[in-house]
C-alpha cells in the first residue's frame, strides 16, 4: 500500500493507525450474532407470498385454507394492514412532475406491479408450516399488459404502472450555452452507453426477529442500515413512533440494499398481530427476485472540446428504470444529474434526466447511488477524446480537472481540495512496467477512470447525527451511537476517534450501537455519511468532555489548565506529574461535573434549489482514480484484469486498514459490475434468482487491488476525513472499457463487458445480438 | 414425515438426535444443535458461506442431508479454537483486516484451514483457487489471501496443481 501523508495540525496517536477493529475477534470466532441467529422463546416463523406475475389484477385472494392449517398463527393481506403504504417525500423537484410524494404499497392491494411483489404474510410454528401456508393461499390473477423498458414506458399509450403516469421524476441542469459551444467545438464525441441492473448480493440475506416487549414496545432486531425505520413501522401500524424500537445487530453487508425497509414492517405486522416473537429470513432466491436493485441507465453523452483537449460543452440525456415502485429513484436520479459531467470543468452543460416506472423489479439505493453509473459515460468520453486528439489519458484529464473553488455545472462551489490529478497520476504510474501478451492472440491494454462521488446526504435534508461519550468511574470510555455497522468498520472508527481525544487506548473504549431506543440517533449508514457525520458527533462530544476533565485535572495537579494533557489513561502536567483518569472521575463526581456529553453534528444545510438555476446540493465530494491493465483474448473475447491500482483522496485515513478494505472491496464490486453481473429480466420475469446465475465475482475472477491512499487533510469529516464507502465502486467499469479499447481498438459501450460483447465488437460473431439487447 | 436417529461428533462432542430425513446438515447444526456459527448464504451450494469440515473435508452443509453425517465427524469454526487461544488463521484474519462484515468468515477460514493442511505453504494462486467457492462481497479477497498466506508462514511455496 502507498500512503501520502500531509502533516497533521495536531499530533495524532491513534487516528491514522491501521489497528484491527474491535469487532474482528468476535467475527473470526463466529461469535457475532447476526439477525437470523437470534432466537426467542415461543418464536414463530414468518414467510411472504409473492406475486408470480409482473403485472396482474388480483381477482381473488382467499387465505382461509392457509389460515386453517395446524400451526398457522396468522395470515395477513392488504386488508389487515392498518396503513398499507409508506411515503417518501422528495424535496426540491422542480420539473413538470412536481414535488414528489412517492408511494410504496406494502402488500399488494388488488394489483401486482412486479414479479415477487409481496401479496400476503404468514406466521407459523415452523418455517416448513409457514411455507406450506404460503402455498395454500388461493390467489387468482388476471394478467395485465405490462411495460418493461423505460423508453417504452414513456411512449404515448404505454400501459400505466401507476395511475399518475409512468414518468416518476425528472431533473435538469443548464449552464452556459451548450448549443453554441457544441457548434463551435473542434471535436464532438457523441456516444450512447447502457448500464445494467445489478444486485447488492451481500452474503447475509435479509432477516430479523420482532417481539412485543414487556413494556409494550414493539422491538425489531433486524439486518438494516437504518434503525430509524422504527418510524415507518409505527406509521404502518398506526401507533406512536415511541412505541417501536429497531435494533441493528452487526450487519452481514448492506451496500444500500438494506437502506429501504425490507423485513422490518412485515415482522412488525406479524408480531403485533400475534403478540408472539416472529422471525423472518428471506431466502437468497427471494432476495434476488424481489428486493430493490441498482438502476439501469441509458446515457447519451455529447461532449465538445477544443483541439487542445479543453472541454467546452457536455449535453447529457439520462433515462433510468425505476421498476414498479418509487423507492429512492428520484434521489438516485438527482445524484446522477449532479455528477453527470464528472470531476471536470464544463463551462456549458445541459443534463436532462428522467426515470420511469416499469413492471420490472424496483430499483433504489446501491453503493454509488446514481453517481457511479455516470462514470461509464464521462470517463469513456474523456478517453475517446484523448484518442481522437492524440493526447495522453492522464493529460486530458489534468487539463480539465476541477480545482478547489470551481463550480460544478449545478452551480455548487467545491470547498475542499480536489485531488483528481494526483490520483490519476498515482494510479497510472502504479501500474508499473507493461506486461507482454501471453500469446499472439492476446492483447494487453491500459485504462484510466476518475470519479466524483458525494459524501453526506443532500443538504436539503438537514442531516444531523448525535453521539454520547462518557467516562466510567474506572477511567474506561463508553460511546453510544445509533450507528448500524454494516461491515465497513463504522463503529470501530468511532472508538478510534474517542480514544484519540480522551487519551486512552482503543481497547479501553466500549461502544454500544444501533438501538433506536437506547443509543442517540445517528441517522442512516448510507450515503457515505457515517464516518463523516457520526465521526464529527463523537469528536464534538469527546472534545467537550475532554475540556471539562482537563479543567478538573488541572486543579488536582495544580497546573495551568491549558497545559494539561490526557494520555495513557491519565491527565499529565507539563512537568510529567500525572493523575489517573479514575482519580479525575472521582473528583468530577465530588464536584458535580458531568462525566458524559451528548455531541450533535449538523451537516451544512440548505433549502431546495431549482437545479436549472443552480445551487448547493451536497456537503462535499470525494475524488479518485483507478488504473487497470487488462488482457483480451482476441479469439474468445474474454477479458482478464491483470492489475488494478485504486487511488482516492480520503482527506485523512482514520483507520488505513479499513480505508484499504473499502477501496479494495469497492473496486472488486465495480469490476463485478463491469465484467460479470447482471440481473436479467425478460418481460418482467427475473431469470437470475440464484447465485448460480447471478454472477458475483469469485477469488479467481479478480486481481489483487492495490489501494493508494491520498490524505489531503481537507475534508469535512473528523480530522479532515472524507467519506470512502461508495466512491471506489465507480471507476472500475469505465477503466476496463478504456483498457479494452487501448488493447484492441474497439469501444464497448454496454455493461457488463461479457466475452460475447467483446467478441461481437471484435467482429468474431456474425449473428446479430439476441433480441433482449 | 420420516424421522431418523443419527449420531455424529460436532467439534469433538458426540451428538445424538432424531431428524427428519430431508433436513440438511446446515439446518440441523443451526436449529437443532444451536451451532449458529454456521451461516446460510444461498441454500444451494454456490456461496460457500455454510462451509463445515466433514471428516476433515470442506463441504457446503446446505447440500448435505443430515442422515449422511451419521457416524462422521463435523467441525465448525468454533472447533478450531482451543480455549481462549485463536488459531493462527483466525489471528491472521484479525491482523490483516480480512473480516469486514464477517458473514463469509466462518466458511472462509475453514476452507483455508483445509487448504493449509493439504498444502502448508501455498502460492497466492493456490489460495485463490482454494477459496474460489467461498464468496465474499466486502473485501475483494485481497486481504483474505494476504491473511491466509501470513498464517501459512514462511516456507517454500510449491506451484499449484
Amino acid at each position: 500500500m502507498a500512503r501520502e501523508a500531509t502533516p497533521a495540525t495536531e499530533p495524532l496517536r491513534v487516528v491514522g493507525r491501521a489497528i484491527p477493529r474491535h469487532d474482528a475477534r468476535d467475527k473470526v470466532e463466529a461469535r457475532t450474532l447476526y439477525a437470523a441467529d437470534w432466537q426467542m422463546p415461543g418464536m414463530l416463523h414468518g414467510a411472504v407470498l409473492r406475486s408470480a406475475y409482473p403485472s396482474a389484477r388480483i381477482r381473488r385472494l382467499d387465505v382461509s385454507r392457509a389460515a386453517a392449517l395446524p400451526g398457522v398463527a396468522a395470515v395477513l393481506t392488504a386488508r389487515d394492514v392498518p396503513r398499507n403504504v409508506l411515503w417518501t417525500d422528495v424535496p426540491g423537484q422542480t420539473s413538470e412532475v412536481g414535488p414528489l410524494r412517492a408511494r410504496l404499497v406494502l402488500l399488494a392491494d388488488g394489483v401486482v406491479r412486479y414479479q415477487g411483489e409481496p401479496v400476503a404474510l404468514v406466521a407459523a410454528e415452523t418455517p416448513e408450516v409457514a411455507q406450506r401456508a404460503v402455498e395454500a393461499i388461493d390467489v387468482e390473477y388476471e394478467p395485465l399488459p405490462g411495460v418493461f423498458d423505460p423508453a417504452a414506458a414513456l411512449a404515448p399509450g404505454a400501459p400505466r404502472v401507476h395511475e399518475e403516469g409512468n414518468l416518476l421524476a425528472r431533473w435538469q441542469i443548464r449552464c452556459g450555452d451548450v448549443e453554441r459551444a457544441l457548434e463551435r467545438a473542434d471535436v464532438v464525441i457523441d456516444t450512447t452507453y447502457r448500464c445494467q441492473m445489478v444486485d447488492h448480493a451481500y452474503l447475509e440475506p435479509e432477516a430479523g426477529v420482532a417481539w412485543v416487549d414487556a413494556d409494550g414496545v414493539l422491538t425489531i432486531r433486524a439486518s438494516t442500515q437504518v434503525i430509524e425505520h422504527f418510524r415507518d413501522v409505527a406509521e404502518v401500524l398506526g401507533v406512536p413512533h415511541n412505541r417501536v424500537r429497531v435494533i441493528a445487530p452487526y450487519v452481514g453487508g448492506g451496500f444500500g440494499g438494506k437502506e429501504d425497509v425490507t423485513v422490518e414492517v412485515f415482522l412488525g405486522l406479524l408480531a403485533w398481530r400475534t403478540r408472539r416473537p416472529v422471525r423472518m429470513v428471506w431466502s437468497r432466491q427471494e432476495s434476488l427476485l424481489a428486493r430493490a436493485k441498482r438502476h439501469p441507465f441509458v446515457l447519451r453523452y455529447r461532449t465538445g472540446a477544443a483541439r487542445d483537449g479543453t472541454l467546452v460543452a457536455q449535453r447529457i440525456e439520462l433515462l433510468g428504470d425505476a421498476g414498479a415502485y418509487a423507492y429512492l429513484s428520484a434521489l438516485v436520479l438527482l445524484y446522477a444529474t449532479v455528477t453527470a459531467c464528472g470531476p471536470y470543468r464544463v463551462p456549458n452543460a445541459e443534463v436532462q434526466a428522467r426515470v420511469a416506472y416499469t413492471n420490472n423489479p424496483p430499483t433504489s439505493a446501491m453503493r454509488g447511488f446514481g453517481a457511479m453509473q455516470m462514470v461509464l459515460g464521462y470517463e469513456s468520453q474523456m478517453d475517446q477524446l484523448a484518442r481522437r486528439l492524440g493526447l495522453d489519458p492522464v493529460e486530458v484529464r489534468a487539463r480539465n480537472a476541477l480545482h478547489k473553488g470551481d463550480r460544478l455545472p449545478v452551480g455548487q462551489q467545491i470547498e475542499t481540495r480536489v485531488a483528481v490529478i494526483e490520483a490519476a497520476r498515482r494510479a497510472w504510474a502504479g501500474l508499473g512496467p507493461r506486461v507482454a501478451p501471453r500469446t499472439p492472440h492476446h492483447r494487453v491494454g491500459r485504462g484510466l477512470a476518475c470519479n466524483i462521488q458525494p459524501y453526506g446526504r443532500i443538504v436539503w435534508l438537514h442531516d444531523w447525527a448525535s453521539a454520547w461519550v462518557g467516562i466510567e468511574m474506572d477511567g474506561s470510555v463508553v460511546v453510544r451511537a445509533g450507528v448500524p455497522d454494516i461491515g465497513g468498520g463504522q463503529a470501530s472508527a468511532l472508538c478510534q476517534i474517542a480514544s484519540e481525544v480522551l487519551g486512552v487506548e482503543p481497547a479501553q473504549v466500549a461502544i454500544h450501537i444501533a438501538d433506536s431506543a437506547l443509543t442517540p440517533l445517528a441517522g442512516t449508514t448510507t450515503a457515505t455519511r457515517q464516518l463523516y457525520m457520526s465521526g464529527n458527533a463523537v469528536l464534538a462530544a469527546a472534545r467537550e468532555l475532554r475540556a471539562r476533565v482537563l479543567e478538573v485535572a488541572a486543579r488536582l495537579l495544580e497546573a495551568p489548565p491549558g497545559r494539561v494533557e490526557l494520555r495513557e489513561g491519565a491527565a499529565v502536567a507539563p512537568d510529567g506529574r500525572r493523575v489517573a483518569l479514575a482519580q479525575v472521575m472521582k473528583e468530577c463526581a465530588r464536584l458535580g461535573v458531568p462525566r458524559s456529553h451528548l455531541g450533535v453534528y449538523h451537516a451544512p444545510a440548505g433549502d431546495p434549489v431549482d437545479l436549472a438555476r443552480g445551487g448547493r446540493v451536497f456537503p462535499d465530494y470525494t475524488f479518485g482514480a483507478h488504473a487497470v491493465e487488462v488482457e483480451v483474448d482476441t479469439e474468445t473475447g474474454a477479458v482478464a484484469v491483470l492489475r488494478h491500482v485504486a487511488c482516492h483522496d480520503v482527506g485523512r485515513a482514520i483507520n488505513p486498514q479499513s480505508v484499504e478494505g473499502q477501496i479494495q472491496g469497492g473496486a472488486a464490486m465495480g469490476l463485478g459490475y463491469g465484467l460479470l453481473e447482471e440481473v436479467v429480466v425478460e418481460a418482467g420475469v427475473n431469470l437470475t434468482t440464484s447465485l448460480g446465475t447471478y454472477l458475483v465475482p469469485t477469488a479467481l475472477d479478480l486481481p489483487d487491488v492495490e489501494p493508494v491512499i491520498l490524505e489531503s487533510g481537507d475534508g469535512k469529516g473528523p480530522f479532515g476525513a472524507r467519506g470512502i464507502g461508495e466512491p471506489p465502486v465507480g471507476p472500475p467499469a469505465a477503466a476496463v472499457a478504456n483498457a479494452i479499447e487501448d488493447a484492441t481498438g474497439v469501444r464497448i459501450t454496454e455493461l457488463p463487458i461479457t466475452p460475447e460483447r467483446v467478441a461481437r465488437a471484435l467482429g468474431l460473431l456474425e449473428s446479430p445480438a439476441p433480441g433482449r439487447a | 414425515m420420516t424421522e431418523l436417529a443419527i449420531a455424529f461428533t460436532l467439534n469433538g462432542e458426540r451428538r445424538a438426535l432424531r431428524v427428519p430425513a430431508h433436513r440438511t446438515l446446515l439446518h440441523v447444526l443451526r436449529d437443532d444443535c444451536g451451532a449458529v456459527e454456521v451461516k446460510e448464504g444461498c441454500g444451494e451450494g454456490v456461496c460457500g458461506t455454510c462451509t463445515v469440515l466433514l471428516d476433515g473435508e470442506p463441504v457446503s452443509s446446505c447440500l448435505v442431508l443430515a442422515p449422511r453425517v451419521a457416524g462422521r465427524d463435523v467441525v465448525t469454526l468454533r472447533g478450531l479454537c482451543e480455549g481462549d487461544a485463536l488459531h493462527p488463521l483466525q489471528e491472521a484474519f484479525v491482523a490483516h483486516g480480512a473480516a469486514q462484515c464477517g458473514f463469509c468468515t466462518p466458511g472462509m477460514i475453514l476452507t483455508a484451514y483445509a487448504l493449509l493442511r493439504e498444502r502448508p505453504h501455498p502460492t497466492r494462486a493456490d489460495v485463490r483457487r482454494a477459496i474460489a467457492g467461498n464468496l465474499c462481497r466486502c473485501t475483494g479477497y485481497t486481504k483474505i489471501v494476504d491473511a491466509i498466506l501470513a498464517a501459512a508462514g514462511p516456507g517454500e511455496p510449491r506451484d499449484g496443481a
